[in-house]
């Protein structure tokens, strides 16, 4: 009973915090408010990444008065940016939870004055409603590493494609490249392909289930870190080698630092980066706008590197390692 | 006379298989038979085990009915105490996911600072198993004493669970290279067997002790089917109940362990997704009925078995990502409706009739 | 009108997995009159019942209505030809009005016209003389007012047969008559009525013919007027009985009983289940007995002795020494055993073993970390089957699949399992047939004469009481208004005692 009471209390507390800070209506000090809506940085590691760069870039030391608000639901961040809306910040910056539903909320923003950028997700709206809109390209992600993997030169490709959660933008980006290179190569061949759901287990079971089944394979191609991990675990105890010089080639996304370490060590071949720090960006494209510059590029797509452990240093582990 | 000895012998050889279909065991048996059938007739390879080496040159032992008992480890302990909490509140736990997280969660925050001995790893697994058996209280306490539905009552750490796992870390993912802690969840060196299988054993038989050594299997399908008598015979209902969500989160804490050490991190947002359907299914599927009073552990553990014995079948045969669940379902589907006692009636029936019919050719 | 046969079933057979639950049963129901279904538990009244209303399907037989055959296959179909029933445990739902009642589940398509409904609900009740109105909850009616409202809407759905099934064992005398007066009105309109109760005296206050079952087969049918109480007893059991009329020896030194200190003493004893502070006392080798009209308090005073109810005041004494009473487990260990009035709800633990259900007190008196062994549970169970001759296929039979009496003598087990120097036994006759309603009593008498326990009786049948108890306490508006020894102990006497003798 105290449990629960204290539990929610915190809650209470949590609450109030929140919308003490969203409330706070500060005089004209020279900051430019910006109102931000995020997903939850629990959701994964790139989400943590990008939540903290956010949080780096929009501070009082950099010319910010910045709210923070987080939610996976469309309707609850849509209820959010209407909070913001009336208390008159500059900026709203938004990561849509779902990409439909904005049109009102967005127009009430434009007749309030206020301007939107959209950051690493876009929305069914018309582009009016926005400023511009920062995205990573999934299927040039994709591209970037299937390329990757064609240069290696292998005779033939044996791939164990695992996938993410099937129907998610980057699950969808990341197996087109390598679903079209199968299809138009007669030495490329899925020896298998199926989905994971971002979950590590899941990787190790599917891999295992070949090693079981004798076939022979010489590429992993796991759509994020942890389920390359997960493969890579079931290699390892069926002792069967990976990475620089060994028999099976180990590719995974999104930049882990750990994963990183991996590359560097040796252990994994291959990992394509999901950049999550759009902050600079929004930062760049706000500075400009205050000083009164046209934005000429609505859509500006992240630049976003592929990295090969023959070439990654101990720096990239460190800038690019989320 | 040679001819009656014979047909007296088909007469009782059916009204075994009578008597069978209405024992408990009768579903995941049969379940497990069929599995093992499909899998014999379309690739006998299936049951292959090899003696090969990992990567370190231990011995190690590989193959499906291997990946099976390995990776349903996790399953196996979780439906132990969803089988207790089953029997005696009347409903599921859907908190087990997340607070699997938790526990992992914990286990990792108090290792990554510190260096990988017996006595840490065993500090940090009692840190977790008292930090899971808090939760499980907290939704014993909603159950027992505040009367709140268990789907409710534990909706809100279902919800909760997974900010909570990543708030213990500071959002940071924890990796522990010390290969040291990844036994639990592989292979000990020189043991050709992957230790969570050791894991469930272990769990199973403590529980059998406990069940044995204890009143706890008695009180917790009283108070399941009537409380009211059960308090009456001085039985404490509220209590029982607790008690069965406190051993669940035990078992949540054993599982976290062996999910952590699997791949030496965590990933809150997907450690253990789904895994307390899972757990629910292998209850039911162990004839168990969720609505509490009777259960029979044995049953849910070779449910749980019977979950991941479909899912490397279903792997093996590589059926395709967007079509697995489907494919599950329909399995799921056919194992629950079999074991609804409606249709057990209808198939006992049945049998008897070809019983009584062969009887009468015979005279 | 006599010979105006309603209903006909000929050669009924039904077999369940290893029972023969009815065997080549006819019955002959004709328009106008009460027909008395008997027979002990296991019988086959039920099963009778149930295929009848088309709960189960019949295995063999016919089944004519009206001199057309009718093949039920559901609940629906029976009520289609005319067939209503009214259960023992009232079907209806208490949170709606008594007018939503009668009319659910059957205007099909119709737009409910409440003004109507009502109106009509209205005209019914005072028709057939109901204490009840129209919008009002169910569920604040008695529960014989609630059956009556049950058999209203079986009127009204102009049923032909209607099957009462137990309809009297939670009702008072006055509610029994008022329902007579009911069940006679709706026979003067040509309804046929199959009665099926325990209680000999209904049947030969209100019936005209009776057929008797036995062990699923069909005993005889007979004219009331042909057939004396002794008879029916005997076909009933299928033995000559005349137990029944004198079990209890009168113990001229009845009176030495109660010297020295009582087993159990309480003072000013109140619960919050709302009955006034009472005093009790019983001594070692008593069989006293709490009595008054339902609702009058009786089994509240034992469960608040018990602490199955929240004990608010007084104080306890077990041989002198006070003790705290908070919960069923404390007077369990101080000694004190109780079968609760509600055997279905409070006494059996319906999907458990014959051998769990005797065992379950003495093994939380035990406590958790002692668990009985198998082969020790085994032997208790055998111990009580057989001395309480209980009927069960094994000891690992579901107490759910037996009859109403041998599910009681498995709770009187459980009871007796624990030894305990006081007994509650509440309502422990009800709803279980004679054969083993005698047997109850007696054990009553034997366990304080025998073994020295003090035994306290509670039972709706005045007979009953008198027969088994040398002290009455005797209860009205959950109050304790007085006390009879043995002497004064007479249907009579304690009738006005209950009723209050003043007025």
């Amino acid at each position: 009973m105290k449990k629960f009471l204290a539990l929610l209390v915190t809650a209470c507390l949590a609450f109030s915090a929140f919308a003490c800070s969203a409330k706070k209506a500060e005089d004209d000090n020279g900051l430019i408010k910006v109102g931000i809506i995020n997903n939850d940085p629990n959701e994964s590691g790139y989400r943590t990444a990008n939540d903290k760069s956010m949080k780096e870039m929009f501070t009082e030391e950099n010319g910010y008065d910045a709210s923070f608000a987080y939610s996976l639901k469309n309707d609850e961040q849509i209820a959010y940016a209407q909070q913001f809306i009336q208390d008159e910040v500059d900026y709203l910056l938004i990561s849509a939870a779902g990409t439909s539903g904005w049109d009102t909320v967005l127009k009430d923003a434009k007749d309030a004055g206020i301007q939107v950028i959209l950051f690493d997700r876009t929305i069914d709206a018309d582009d009016s409603l926005y400023v511009a809109s920062i995205v990573s390209d999934m299927a040039k992600e994709g591209d970037t590493a299937v390329s990757w993997l064609a240069d290696q030169g292998l005779d033939e490709y044996n791939v164990i494609h695992i996938q993410g959660v099937m129907g998610s933008a980057a699950q969808i980006g990341r197996s087109g490249a390598l679903d079209k290179k199968v299809a138009d190569n007669a030495n490329w061949n899925l020896v298998t392909q199926q989905t994971a759901e971002w979950n590590a287990d899941n990787a190790q079971q599917i891999v295992q289930s070949v090693i079981d089944s004798g076939e022979s394979f010489n590429v992993i191609y796991a759509e994020n870190d942890d389920m390359a991990k997960g493969a890579v675990a079931a290699l390892d105890a069926a002792n069967i080698s990976h990475g620089i010089g060994g028999d099976v080639i180990v590719m995974g996304f999104d930049c882990n630092s750990w994963a990183l370490a991996e590359l560097l060590a040796g252990n994994w071949n291959y990992d394509g980066q999901c950049n999550p720090f759009q902050a600079s960006y929004i930062d760049a494209i706000i500075k400009d706008l205050e000083a009164g510059k046209e934005i000429t590029e609505k859509v500006v797509i992240l630049e976003e590197k592929g990295f090969s452990a023959d070439s990654i240093t101990q720096a990239d582990v460190d800038q690019y390692g989320i | 006379m040679t001819q009656k000895v014979s047909t007296k012998k088909s007469g009782s050889f059916l009204e075994t298989v009578v008597a069978l279909t209405r024992k408990q065991f009768f579903i995941p048996i049969a379940a497990l038979t069929i599995l093992v059938l499909f899998n014999l007739i379309m690739d006998p390879s299936f049951f292959a085990i090899k003696l090969g080496t990992n990567s370190n040159g231990d011995p190690v032992l590989s193959g499906y009915l291997i990946t099976i008992l390995n990776n349903a480890s996790e399953l196996v302990i979780l439906a132990i105490g969803m089988t207790l909490v089953t029997s005696a509140s009347g409903g599921q736990d859907i908190s087990v996911g997340s607070t699997i997280a938790i526990a992992g969660s914990v286990i990792l925050r108090i290792l990554c600072n510190r260096p990988i001995t017996v006595a840490n790893m065993l500090f940090a697994f009692l840190v977790a198993a008292i930090v899971s058996m808090i939760f499980g209280a907290f939704n014993g306490v909603l159950v027992a004493y505040f009367k709140i539905q268990p789907m409710i009552a534990t909706l809100i750490l279902f919800t909760a669970g997974r900010s909570i796992a990543a708030w213990i870390n500071n959002n940071t993912l924890p990796v522990i290279n010390d290969p040291t802690f990844a036994y639990f969840g592989n292979f000990i060196p020189g043991i050709p067997v992957p230790t969570p299988f050791f894991i469930a054993a272990i769990c199973v038989i403590i529980i059998t002790l406990v069940l044995k050594f204890t009143t706890l299997g008695l009180y917790s399908q009283a108070v399941g089917i009537n409380p009211s008598s059960s308090r009456l015979n001085g039985i404490d209902p509220a209590k029982v109940k607790l008690i069965t969500y406190i051993i669940l989160g035990l078992c949540v804490a054993v599982v976290g362990l062996i999910k952590v050490s699997r791949i030496s991190t965590i990933n809150y947002s997907v450690v253990a997704k789904d895994i307390e359907m899972d757990a629910i299914l292998a209850v039911a599927l162990g004839g168990n009925s969720l609505g509490g009073g009777k259960f029979n552990m044995a049953s849910s553990i070779m449910g749980a078995y019977i979950i991941q014995f479909l899912t490397t079948t279903l792997f093996k045969f590589k059926v395709e990502s967007t079509a697995l669940p489907a494919y599950k379902a329909i399995v799921v589907i056919i194992l629950v409706v079999l074991s609804a006692p409606v249709v057990r009636e209808k198939m006992s029936a049945f049998w008897k009739k070809v019983t009584s019919k062969s009887a009468k050719e015979a005279a | 009108m006599e010979n105006d046969v309603l209903l006909q079933l000929n050669g009924i057979c039904k077999y369940f997995p290893g029972v023969r639950a009815l065997h080549n049963v006819d019955f002959t129901l004709r328009s106008g009159e009460i027909h008395a279904l008997m027979g002990e538990n296991g019988a086959g009244k039920s099963t009778l019942i149930k295929v009848l209303t088309g709960v189960y399907t019949k295995d063999e037989g016919k089944v004519r209505i009206e001199g057309k055959e009718a093949n039920i296959k559901s609940p629906q179909d029976a009520q289609n030809v005319g067939i209503s029933t009214v259960y023992q445990e009232i079907a209806l739902c208490p949170n709606l009005t008594v007018a939503e009642n009668m009319f659910i589940g059957r205007g099909k398509g119709k737009i409910t016209n409440w003004k109507k409904m009502n109106a009509r609900t209205t005209e019914l009740l005072t028709s057939l003389g109901i204490p009840a109105t129209a919008t009002q909850q169910l569920g604040s009616c008695s529960i014989a007012v609630q059956q009556m409202v049950a058999i209203a809407r079986a009127v009204d759905m102009e049923c032909k047969v209607l099957i009462l099934d137990e309809p009297t064992s939670s009702l008072d005398e006055n509610e029994v008559a008022k329902l007579f007066k009911l069940m006679r009105d709706l026979k003067a309109k040509g309804v046929g009525i199959i009665f099926v109760t325990h209680f000999l005296d209904q049947v030969y206050e209100v019936c005209d013919r009776i057929t008797v079952l036995r062990d699923g087969q069909l005993v005889g049918e007979y004219v009331i007027q042909d057939l004396p109480r002794v008879q029916l007893v005997s076909k009933m059991l299928g033995k000559e009985f005349d137990e029944m009329s004198d079990i209890k020896t009168v113990d001229p030194e009845a009176e030495d009983i109660k010297v020295g200190t009582p087993v159990i003493e309480c003072t000013g004893l109140q619960s919050d289940a709302g009955i006034k502070p009472f005093d009790f006392k019983i001594w070692k080798g008593e069989v006293n007995g709490f009595t008054g009209l339902l609702g009058s308090g009786r089994s509240e005073c034992v469960r608040s002795i018990f602490g199955a109810d929240k004990v608010i005041a007084g104080e306890v004494k077990i041989d002198g020494k006070p003790i705290k009473i908070k919960k069923p487990l404390d007077a369990m260990k101080a000694g004190i055993g109780y079968l609760p009035e509600d055997r279905k709800l409070d006494g059996i633990v319906y999907d458990l073993s014959v051998k769990d259900n005797i065992i379950l007190a003495y093994q939380v008196m035990k406590g958790w970390n002692h668990p009985i062994s198998k082969a020790k549970a085994e032997e208790f169970a055998q111990k009580y089957i057989e001395l309480l001759e209980i009927k069960t296929a094994s000891s690992e039979t579901p107490i759910g699949q037996l009859s109403g009496g041998n599910q009681q003598k498995c709770i009187l087990a459980r009871w007796l399992l624990t030894d305990p120097k006081y007994l509650i036994l509440d309502e422990p006759t009800r709803g279980i047939d004679i054969g083993t309603k005698v047997e109850i009593q007696k054990l009553a008498l034997k366990l304080a004469k025998e073994e020295g326990k003090s035994v306290t009786f509670i039972s709706s049948e005045l007979d009953e009481m008198i027969r088994t108890c040398s002290r009455l306490i005797v209860m009205r508006d959950r109050k304790v208004v007085g006390e009879l020894n043995e002497s004064e102990l007479t249907q009579n006497k304690i009738m006005e005692t209950i009723a209050g003798g003043e007025s």
